[in-house]
Order: structure tokens, then sequence, then C-alpha cells
């Protein structure tokens, strides 16, 4: 009998993934009851028509402009100071979570490490890399519910979150660029008699620097996305001013804060994009 | 100075590198290595600097077995040994101020290191090696601008900070244009005869090897073929040595013709000048 | 341009403007803490420790018992079909929009060379603007924004939460195809012109071929973080994981918070592996 996956014209790989999509979005389809038809339908674009209508024109008295602004600037300072953290948090945790830093690769080459020594770098690798783990997965509006049970209310709970959270994002990606350095300068850095530290400062860290300013610049323009939802929570920002405008069904008022958050965004965006270019 | 002994290198992957390399070095010599492409010559200069190390046999350097070196005592004999590689050495995003002083890694305690990459500490002494290749007004460049040539010269530079008694130079100028090359070497070599270090050099060019060196050693196959001096180097023994290897045979068929692809014709096989 | 050894020889405006740069970080720095009302100490107060200590004991044991671990399955199923639904719909949007939003489409490049500028400005500046301001403005305003407003149109439940993702990421996902598509190698496109191949076939033969893969690729990593937003978009009533992390932190129950947040880390990890095990087998 010839074995089906001998036939050189059936490939199983693509089709079964192809079939597993397909069949993912079917379920998914059905579970979340979106009705097509419905939404094509007057009634849910009438129903999201008249709600739009409602938001129109946006609230522009001068104390909603001041209360936006207040809004816009606490976001502001919550993303900076949770993105300076964060690179805080990152930055010892991503070392030891390299393994070509901790018990590998080129600067252990010629030199064996004793069993318990390499046991206990092995460990503080887990360690570190579990810790980055949680940090990343639990999103930021958590921390920031876990932090406003422990400090309270207020802006303050919103960047330890952010700095938390992101920091596990960051570390991850930190330990990819170390991980990934060109190890020949090293070696020649190493045959000069270096430490193993002075090999990590004159060879991996210059090599490494610039891509993790550029990719926490990148992160900042997620965290200021973020800052704002926080404020739901009570964490500040104009988030914490979103939830009271529809829980007193301000609408108007909200579209202002939504151009508020719009502009923020934008204008983070713009900077961090310039300061990256300014990097290389 | 350096003393090997059946010295073996297989890696990981089963390949042997080396396979059975005996030489003894003395203090003050200068040798060239040639041979082919793959015949294990950057493999042994990577034993040489004690960045690797043998899977069997023995290297003694001074006198001591290497292998029981480690921690502290390992690098500073790795201090005592300056490496110059074909590419690569210097890390690019640095200035080449301080790819210059990296030369002191072995001698600076940590915080040192890391103070003089804020503020360069002894400036003066990184002015002076540079001075010294030719290129004084390169101090604060970015490392990276700077040509191939350019670079390695940094490298020597980095290698007379470090003021080493032996000097390894893998292929230093085979990414170098040949005009160049010639200079770069009798660099390396003037520097070595001033201050008594011993000079190892793999080269690529039988021709550059045979001119400016009193002794080579001709590697095959991670065995070493020949330790001649350039006279008793045969025609015959070279064309042994790179047979197979096509590239190489035509540079050895050009040398027997008299002719040098470094520009001057060149008496087959000479002696050489001191 | 040599000067005393140990200092950088940058002009004196390069370093003036570095200097003020550098100022001017510091001070936003230091408002922001101001702002942002950084306190650290509030952190060693003796409240907040034992706010941490009741925390981590109503925590400690998480709970999995059969009937929660049950009641669980319906917004875990929900989550994952959130993210599917919502990046399908994030790509019937993106996708046109970012077909629209490459200049090299619409009227830059090859394509339009022989076309009249009356007919490039109208028929191609014109919709690459708009297709460019929409996705702006789509990915610009945060998903949970989309999602409540949608809950306020809709109704609960986990349609908004399609909706506002498929918006959101719709608008993420055009900006990077239509970088995807720009930064193609332009030659063999320019080969496949000189041919006398139309821009169908140029599109077609050149574009998507090349640019195929990074797509997929990339669509495919926005997955991972479409779990994560579904899971977040809960909070504000989209269903989903959030709405029970939501209620469970509201009432104390910290013990359901943990056993919810380890769900969450081993769903986003099972996401990551069958997301990366299909990357690699289309890029490969």
């Amino acid at each position: 009998m010839v074995r089906l996956a001998a036939i050189p014209a059936l490939r199983w790989g693509p089709w079964l993934t192809a079939a597993g999509v397909v069949a993912l979005v079917i379920w998914s389809y059905h579970g979340t009851r979106v009705d097509v038809a419905t939404l094509l339908s007057g009634e849910a674009l009438g129903q999201i028509a008249a709600y739009v209508s409602k938001l129109f024109p946006p609230d522009l008295s001068p104390r909603t402009l001041r209360d936006a602004l207040d809004g816009a600037v606490e976001t502001f300072a919550i993303s900076l100071i949770g993105s300076v953290l964060s690179v805080c948090v990152a930055f010892p945790l991503a070392l030891t979570a390299t393994r070509t830093i901790l018990y590998r690769g080129i600067l252990y080459e010629g030199q064996r490490l004793g069993p318990g020594d390499r046991a206990v770098r092995l460990a503080v690798y887990a360690v570190a890399k579990s810790v980055l783990a949680v940090l990343r997965t639990v999103p930021e509006i958590v921390w920031a519910l876990i932090f406003v049970f422990i400090v309270g209310l207020g802006p303050f709970p919103g960047v330890l979150a952010l700095g938390v959270h992101t920091g596990g994002v960051l570390g991850k990606l930190f330990g990819d660029v170390l991980e990934d350095v060109d190890p020949r300068p090293l070696e020649a850095l190493q045959s000069t008699g270096a430490s193993r530290l002075g090999i990590v400062l004159y060879g991996i860290l210059p090599q490494a620097l610039p891509q993790f300013a550029s990719y926490a610049l990148y992160r900042w323009e997620v965290n200021i996305r973020a800052a704002a939802i926080m404020g739901f929570v009570g964490a500040g920002g104009l988030g914490q001013r979103i939830h009271f405008a529809i829980s007193l069904f301000h609408e108007q008022q909200l579209l202002t804060l939504i151009l508020a958050v719009y502009l923020m965004v934008t204008l983070v965006d713009a900077l961090s994009a310039w300061l990256r270019a300014r990097l290389v | 100075m350096y003393e090997l002994a059946d010295v073996r290198k297989v890696f990981d992957d089963g390949s042997v590198a080396l396979d059975g390399v005996s030489l003894t070095v003395g203090r003050g010599e200068h040798v060239a290595f040639i041979g082919p492409s793959g015949a294990g010559k950057t493999t042994l200069f990577r034993i040489l600097n004690l960045t690797l190390r043998p899977t069997g046999g023995t290297l003694r350097l001074d006198g001591i077995d290497v292998a029981t070196l480690s921690g502290p005592a390992l690098r500073r004999a790795r201090m005592r040994i300056g490496t110059i590689y074909q590419q690569h050495n210097l890390v690019g995003r640095l200035r080449v101020v301080h790819n210059v002083l990296a030369g002191n890694l072995g001698r600076w305690s940590t915080l040192t290191a890391l103070g003089s990459l804020v503020r360069p500490r002894e400036a003066g002494q990184a002015a002076r090696a540079l001075a010294q290749v030719g290129m004084p007004e390169k101090l604060h460049a970015r490392t990276d601008e700077l040509s191939g040539g350019q670079q390695q010269r940094v490298a020597i530079a980095r290698v007379l900070i470090q003021a080493p008694d032996i000097i390894l130079a893998d292929e230093p100028v085979s990414s170098v244009d040949p005009t160049l090359a010639v200079s770069l070497v009798i660099l390396l070599r003037d520097i070595s005869s001033e201050s008594r270090k011993t000079l190892l050099m793999n080269l690529h060019s039988v021709d550059l090897a045979l001119t400016y060196f009193p002794r080579i050693v001709g590697i095959r196959d991670g065995r070493v073929q020949f330790d001649l001096a350039p006279d008793k180097v045969t025609a015959e023994l070279l064309e042994e040595l790179f047979a197979g290897h096509a590239d190489e045979e035509r540079e050895v068929a050009a040398l027997r013709a008299g002719m040098s692809p470094f520009g001057r014709a060149c008496r087959p096989l000479p002696g050489f000048d001191r | 341009m040599a000067g005393p050894v140990g200092r950088y020889p940058d002009s004196t405006g390069r370093r003036a403007f570095r200097y003020l740069l550098i100022a001017a970080v510091a001070v936003t720095f230091v408002l922001s803490l101001r702002t942002a009302q950084v306190d650290p100490r509030l952190l060693l107060d003796p409240q907040a420790l034992s706010n941490v200590a009741r925390f981590v004991s109503g925590a400690l044991p998480p709970r999995v018992d059969r009937e929660f671990l049950a009641f669980l399955v319906r917004p875990i199923a929900e989550t994952v079909q959130i993210s599917v639904m919502g990046m399908v719909l994030a790509v019937l949007i993106g996708a046109p929009l970012g077909l629209l939003a490459t200049s090299s489409l619409t009227w830059r490049g090859i394509l339009h060379e022989r076309a009249t500028r009356a007919g490039r400005v109208l028929g191609g500046l014109l919709p690459y603007g708009l297709a460019r301001a929409l996705l702006s403005v789509f990915r610009s305003i945060p998903e949970y924004v989309w999602a409540f407003m949608f809950v306020r149109a809709v109704g609960l439940g986990p349609f908004p939460g399609v909706l506002a993702l498929g918006v959101a990421y719709g608008g993420m996902l055009g900006k990077v195809y239509s970088e995807i598509l720009e930064g193609v190698n332009p030659r063999p496109l320019e080969a496949l012109h000189a041919a006398g191949a139309g821009k169908s076939g140029v599109v077609l033969y050149g574009l998507v071929p090349e640019a195929l893969p990074h797509v997929v690729s990339y669509t495919l990593y926005r997955w991972e973080c479409a779990i994560r937003a579904s899971a977040i978009m809960g909070f504000v009533g989209a269903g989903g994981l959030g709405q029970q992390i939501e209620l469970s932190m509201r009432m104390f129950q910290f013990d359901e918070v943990l056993t919810l947040l380890a769900v969450l880390l081993a769903l986003v990890g099972a996401v990551d592996f069958v997301s990366g095990r299909v990357r690699a087998k289309v890029v490969g």
C-alpha cells in the first residue's frame, strides 16, 4: 500500500494549516455572535450613527479644555516616567537573562565553569526569564489594579504598572539584542586579557545600547496609549476623565477627551520617531 | 616561549582542525605560517592566544602548561599576548580612542574601564600609539568610519598599548590592498624587533612570508609540513603544500615565474634581508 | 580636526544643541515626576506593605476548584474568538486601506509614469491621503476607547470587542502593510513593467510574492498582541477574560485573579507558540 505521505503532490503540511485556520475562524465567528447580516443591515449601523451624532460637536468650553489639558499632561508624565522606570527594570533583568553573558559562548570558551557555579548561573537565568515572562504577560491594566490596591488611587500606580509591565517587554527585547551581538570584536577583546566585565563594557554594550534606546523609544509610543487607559481603574490621566464622562453620559466632553488622546498619541509618535532617527 | 607537543583540536561537530602539531618558538623569533585555507592556521592561533583549549597534547608558555591556567592567571597570560585579526577586531561604534585604550583592559579595574568610557584616561598614551602607526589625527573618529587598512592600524595601536611579549597576527593583511599590506607587515616587524617581542604571523601571501620572515612553517590538514628558513623552501615543497587549492597554486606558479602579486619582480625564492 | 587630546572635536553649534536637548529632557523629566505624583516612599508605607500582604495571602493558593475552572471555559473561548474575528476584520479593513496608502501604488513610481498630472492627483494622491488619514485615526485611538464606544453603540458582549479590535488593529496593519509594500525591491518591478506588464500584472507577479511572507508574518505576530488586547477590552465590558478579571478584583477575590492571570499567561504562551510555528513555515 502506498503511504500517502510519500506522494509528493499531496503535501499535508500547508493544507492542514489552512484547514485549521479556516476551522478556527468559523468557530470564532459563531462564538462572538458576529452577525454580519445585522451589522450590514440598517439596525447596527443606525445605532452606531445615532451614537456618533451624540458626540458632535465636541465640547470646547474653557473648563473642558482645561480639564483635557491637565489630563493630557498627566498622561504624558505617566508614560514618560513609566518608560524610564521600565528601562531601569529591564536592564539588569536582561543582562541576567542572556545566556551568552551568564554561562555560554565567547566569554566562557577557554575556561570551564565548575558544576556548582554553572548550576547557580543556570538557575539565575531561569529565574530572570520567568520574571520577565510574568511581568510582560500580565496586562498593564491588571498591574494598575494591583498597584491601585497597594498604594491607592492617582497617577503613581499607573507609573508603577507601566514600569513593571514594559520592563518585562523591554527585558525580553534587550535580551535578544544582547544574544545577537557580533562576537568577533569580543574575541579580540578577550585576547587582550580583559575580564568578562571589561568585555561586556567595551564590546557588548557599545553594540547593544543604540538598539536598546531605539526599542525603549518605540515602546514609549505604546505606553502613551496604555497610560490613557489606566485611568479607567483610577490611575489618573485622561483615562480617568474619560471614565467620568462615560458614566455621566457627557458625550460631547467625551469627544473632546478622545481628541486629546489622539493628539497626545500623535505627538509622542512623532517625538519618538524623531529621537530614533537622531540615534542612528 | 612556546612549546607545542602533539597538540590536537577536535571541534564539537567532529571536525579535526589540528592533528598533532609539535613546534617550539623562542623569545624574539619572527615566524610566518603559510598554508591553504582550512589548514588549521587560524585554529592554531586561537590556541596560541589562549582563547581555545586544545583537546589533546600540551601547550606550554614559558614552561607552564596552559591547561592549568584559569581565572586571573589565564587573564594575565592573555595579557602577555597581543592578537591582530584579519578583520572585525574593533568595536565599530566606539571611537578610535576607546578601541585603542582597550589594550589596557587587562590591567584596569572595571571602575577605571567604565570611567574611561566616559572620559578617556591616558588619552596621551593613545595619541602616541596612533602616531606610531601613522594616524594621530583619527583619535576621536568613529571606528566604523575608517577604511579597512586604517582599522588594522588602530588594532596595531591597541596592541602597542597592551605591550605584550608576543604578537600573533592572523592574516592581518588579507583584507587590505597590496601596497598597504607590505607597509603593515613591515610595521609589525619593526615594532616586534624594537622591543624584542616574539612575532607569529599567519599569511595568505607566500611572497610576503618568504620576503620578510626568517622562519617559515607550512601547515596543511592540521599538521606541520615543514619548518624551514626561506631559502630552503623549494617550489616543490610549496606545490605539495597547496596541492588541490587552485588559487594558491596559481600564486605559487607565478612566484616560480619570478613575478609577484605585490608588484615587484622577485628573485625566485630569495633569502631575505634582516 | 584635532582638538586638544581628550575633547571631542564637535562644532560649538552641535555641542550647544546637544546640551540644550539634554537640559530639555531633564527638565521635562523632573516636571513629570511631580505631575505623576511619584513618591517611592509610598511603597514602603506600612499601609502599602499591609496591602501587599493582604494581596499575596489572598491570592495564594489560587482558586483551582472544578466549578471555577469549568466556569472559565467560556471566557477563555470568548477571548480567543474575539481575537480571531478581530484579526479577520482588521485584515479586511487594513488590507485595502494599506494598498491605497502605498504611494508607489497610487501615484508615484514606475506604475504612474505615463499618467497625467490631474489623473495622478485625483485618482492617486487624493485616495492616498484619505487612506493615510483614516489609518492614522484608527490606530491612534486606543482599542479600548473604540471598545467602549462600540459598547455604547451596539451593546455589551463580544461583538463590540471584535469591532474595536478590527478598527484599531486594522489601522496598525494597514500602516505596516503599506510600509512593507513600499519597501519592496523596485528592480524586479521595473523589469516586469519594461516587459509590458500592466499595473495588475506588476502587482500580482512582483509585489505580492515579495511582500506576502512579511505580511503574513507580521499579521500572525499581531495576533499574539490581539489576545492580550481582547483580555484588556473585557474591562470595558467587551467580554472575555478581562471582564472576569475586573469582577474578581472588584470583589477582592485575589485567588481567582491569580488563576485568571495564570490562564492568561498560558493562553498567550500557546498563541505565541502556534503563531511562531506557522510563521516559520510561511517564511522558511
